[in-house]
């Protein structure tokens, strides 16, 4: 147990964590691209059409991955940031960092592709109900996230106003989550519900899990990519970053 | 199923494709901006140890 | 203590503060956040009768009119109470009798509501049409049964 926890603070030192991540990025990499590639197969190929709307529900195959990867990233990120506030640990911090963009960019994509389906279903690309706000608002908290991390010289209180925002911002995600089921939204409700029931045929559920799978890996291998850059940006001063290879070359 | 009728989606084409294209662009180009940066970071790096280097040796 | 637990006692209090703030505030704002008014409330007169609202539900089957140059008419209930809606213009895809609808507009002198644009809303359900027209049958065979064994 306590030989455990030794290991994890081994490698929350960036000097470990560096080459360790470095390993891990080619390796989701090429999970991330298999299991897209088969779920752009199943969703264009497989998937069979809906009996309501047609091929143009097929959207629902990046919609819905984007829009878990949006909230999921916030989580993560959140975590990172109170692990940073109490341990006063530098690369939670810097864990924090790299994932904003890639949750800002799976925010980006869940609206965009949501005002593409809702313009053909519903007969608009945008209302101000309770669902879509939010997730607007998510949206801000990214880019709010981002902003306030580069507007601060100081590196440290950098991030520890950063986490603050993550933390404050926090209680966005269950309103997203259950805005649908609160008020009444013009979005529908959840066709995977957290206690496991589904309204969806089986292949068209396999197909959105496989792909929201795919999202997840994507997202893994672009973040520890990110952290390395943001870990080499911060310790370039520190010895062991002129001993790397890549550096010496 | 032809390609011809694939492509029109059954009248959603526009949506469709805006939407898996836009995602597949940024999907594609997040990573490659990545890359870059740290390209970028590595080189900014090195030319700094030379020039230490030089000055110290 | 140490200064590590007194900075996660500080988070803690801080987002517990946060998080009843959170309730309070959607405590009061309640409906307020709803996109749309349902038929029941508009009949109840919860429903403000001088602004522009929206009300939603299902579009009764057998009640969808089109008049000319794309006006329609059609009831939207709650199964509870109904509203009758008038819309000139091009209705969305998924606009049917039997589907969830929202119309925005107000009420006039008549009760009817003159709506300027008008939203389908779908449901959670996706499915092949082979396996919707078999879930129909089924559920006609089985009020059919349900008949049958109430003469």
């Amino acid at each position: 147990m306590s030989s455990r926890l030794v290991n994890w603070f081994h490698f929350s030192s960036p000097a470990t964590f560096y080459p360790l991540a470095g390993r891990l990025v080619p390796i989701f990499a090429v999970i991330a691209v298999i299991l897209i590639a088969v779920g752009l197969y199943l969703s264009f190929f497989v998937a069979p059409t809906d009996y309501k709307q047609g091929e143009g529900y097929r959207i629902i195959f990046v919609h819905v991955p984007a829009a878990w990867m949006s909230m999921f990233i916030y989580l993560v990120m959140a975590f990172w940031a109170a692990l940073g506030l109490i341990f006063n640990t530098r690369l939670s911090m810097m864990m924090a960092q790299a994932l904003a963009p890639t949750g800002a960019l799976f925010t980006f994509l869940a609206l965009w592709t949501g005002a593409f389906w809702g313009k053909p279903m519903w007969g608009a690309w945008w209302v101000w109900d309770a669902r879509l706000t939010s997730e607007l608002i998510l949206f801000f908290l990214y880019m709010g996230y981002i902003a306030l991390q580069g507007a601060i010289d100081d590196t440290r209180r950098a991030d520890r106003a950063g986490a603050i925002l993550l933390l404050v911002g926090v209680v966005n995600i269950p309103i997203i989550y259950f805005s649908v089921k609160w008020w009444n939204t013009l979005h529908q409700g959840a066709s995977v519900s957290l206690r496991g029931d589904v309204s969806m045929a089986t292949t068209m559920l396999v197909t959105m899990l496989i792909m929201a799978l795919g999202f997840w890996a994507y997202s893994i291998a672009v973040a520890l990519k990110r952290v390395r850059c943001i870990i080499l940006e911060r310790e370039r001063d520190a010895g062991w970053v002129g001993k790397l290879p890549e550096i010496r070359a | 199923m032809n390609w011809s009728e694939f492509w029109h989606m059954g009248g959603y084409a526009l949506y469709v494709w805006a939407s898996f294209g836009v995602t597949a662009l940024l999907m594609i180009a997040e990573p490659l901006l990545v890359g870059g940066r740290c390209r970028n970071v590595r080189r900014r790096i090195a030319r700094l140890r030379r020039l230490q280097q030089e000055e110290n040796p | 203590m140490k200064a590590r637990h007194k900075r996660l006692a500080y988070l803690a209090v801080g987002l517990a503060v946060l998080a009843a703030a959170a309730v309070l505030v959607f405590q009061a704002l309640g409906n307020n956040m709803s996109y749309f008014f349902s038929p029941t409330e508009v009949v109840e007169g919860k429903a403000p009768r001088d602004h522009v609202i929206r009300i939603g539900g299902l579009v009764k089957p057998g009640t969808l009119q089109r008049g000319q140059e794309l006006t329609a008419t059609f009831v939207v209930t709650d199964n509870a109470h109904d509203v009758t809606v008038r819309y000139t213009g091009i209705l969305p895809d998924l606009f049917a009798e039997g589907q969830g609808a929202i119309a925005q507009g107000r009420l006039n002198a008549d009760g009817v509501f003159i709506a300027d644009e008008v939203l389908a809303k779908h449901d959670e359900n996706y499915m092949p049409p082979e396996v919707a027209e078999a879930l129909e049958k089924g559920h006609q065979q089985g009020k059919a049964q349900m008949s049958g064994d109430q003469p």
